[in-house]
């Protein structure tokens, strides 16, 4: 009987967590953002109708980097768990918290167990209702979830983006101003044109489902 | 293609946590409140849906202020009639199933395919049915394709019948029919629709003691939404007490 290479703990994990970077690294970023009556969410997508920003419930959004069939799936698992909250108790026992919570132990898990890590990171952005603070959660394909502060990148050049739209203070303007914004730094960090957006909103003036899917024409006005 | 799919009840079915009742043999002699007269009608730029606000369980009335009508997605609403309690929890399934559908397919279901799964909905109550627990909704939204109101009527057996002009059902459905046989016209504006919906659960309400008409004094009025291009809306609650005041002054 022959055994098995032992194969260090350190070294499994440095493997796996390099192949799933060098996945995400090909992906196109995403970028959620505080503006003064929501949070804006915006991607680079060349296709109308493979979303990587999609309503979850009410008040939360998802945005997926990576490969498309991963980052759908959980999509998918977090729209079911929503939903079954909502019914079972009440649609404001919903959060974004619990959700993330539930990635970042699905992540975790297949990245200790699985063959082949996820080539995903996930962002769960929650409008805020009565003083309660917008959240932002981030979730990376082994697992890590961070909570991050008014602007939250996720994919390739998420780290140059996050420092640029950050500056050094953050105050949340206008929507239109705030996608001008947005593609400018896009534009900066990536150093080409940028191959079609995909935009939503979580608005704060709707009162019950505020995620809102802004069209090409929106976003082309905004930027003209 | 794995289980559940993209219906909300397959899903609340593989975990187990689908609404059942355990019910006795034979039928079952239970008062529960009854939930009465809704109506629905068709007009030039959508659909107007009425209902009133009793619940009544045998002679008394069990609930004066409970709603009927419901949004049952951005361009649909649903109203019911029979046993209240699952009748509210019906119209949930029914709305969690909608919405749940449109954010996974990233769609919304055709008018017609609401329809027919509210129809399905209601196939599945009928062992409660022949207990005398009856749940018979009434349906009715936008048609975005066609850009025309559309109403469904359904039978106890789930059968659904898309109606061209309007629709009623519960107790005080026959006079509120009656009323909107000669009232109704084909090219009725909003008001028009709304004022022939008012007057036509007010007539119901008249003559069947299991529907609440309008009750200035104490402030009760009926729900009535409208369902058109812009989707759904509650109409308001100025509106409904003029629209009320005025049929009740019609009648007196």
């Amino acid at each position: 009987m022959s055994l098995p290479f032992y194969v260090p703990p350190e070294q499994l994990v440095k493997d796996r967590a390099e192949f799933a970077r060098k996945g995400i690294a090909r992906g196109r970023s995403i970028v959620a953002i505080e503006y003064d009556q929501g949070i804006l969410i915006l991607a680079e997508n060349p296709s109308d109708t493979l979303h990587k920003i999609s309503e979850i419930y009410d008040r939360v959004a998802f945005a997926g980097v990576g490969k498309f069939n991963e980052f759908e799936s959980l999509r998918v698992a977090g729209t079911r768990n929503a939903d079954l909250r909502g019914y079972l108790y009440s649609r404001s026992d919903v959060n974004a918290k619990t959700l993330a919570n539930a990635f970042s132990q699905t992540l975790g898990n297949i990245f200790t167990h699985e063959v082949k890590p996820f080539e995903v990171e996930i962002l769960v952005a929650e409008l805020g209702i009565n003083d309660v603070p917008n959240h932002l959660y981030r979730v990376t394909y082994d697992g890590t979830l961070s909570d991050e502060r008014s602007v939250c990148a996720i994919g390739g050049q998420s780290e140059a983006l996050d420092e640029l739209l950050r500056g050094a203070s953050f105050t949340p303007k206008p929507l239109e101003t705030t996608i001008r914004r947005v593609a400018e730094v896009f534009g900066q960090v990536l150093d080409r044109d940028i191959d079609g957006w995909e935009a939503a909103v979580l608005d704060g003036t709707e009162s019950r489902r505020t995620f809102r899917r802004l069209s090409d024409a929106d976003v082309a006005a905004a930027l003209s | 293609m794995e289980r559940p799919t993209s219906s909300f009840t397959d899903l609340l079915e593989s975990l187990g946590l689908e609404p059942k009742w355990n019910l006795p043999e034979g039928r079952g002699t239970l008062e529960v409140p009854i939930a009465t007269t809704v109506l629905a009608l068709t007009f030039v730029d959508g659909v107007v849906m009425v209902g009133d606000r009793q619940a009544t369980e045998g002679h008394l009335v069990a609930h004066r202020l409970i709603r009927k009508v419901f949004e049952a997605d951005r361009f649909s609403a649903v109203a019911i009639s029979g046993t209240a309690g699952i009748a509210v929890d019906l119209v949930r399934l029914f709305q969690t199933e909608l919405e749940h559908y449109e954010k996974l397919e990233g769609t919304r279901l055709s008018l017609e395919g609401k329809a027919t799964y509210l129809g399905r909905m209601v196939r599945q109550q009928l062992p409660l049915a022949f207990q005398g627990l009856v749940v018979i909704p009434l349906f009715a939204g936008y048609d975005e394709s066609d850009k025309v109101g559309r109403l469904y009527t359904y039978d106890v057996v789930g059968g659904r019948y898309e109606e061209r002009e309007y629709g009623a059902t519960g107790s005080g459905a026959r006079d509120a029919k009656a009323y909107l046989r000669s009232a109704y016209r084909a090219d009725l504006d909003e008001s028009g629709a709304l004022e022939a919906g008012v007057r036509a659960l007010v007539a119901a309400a008249e003559v069947d003691t299991a529907t609440g008409g309008p009750d200035l004094a104490r402030g009760i009025l009926p729900n009535v939404v409208t369902v058109t291009e812009r989707g759904f809306e509650n109409v308001d609650e100025e509106v409904v007490r003029d629209l009320a005041s005025a049929a009740l002054e019609v009648i007196r």
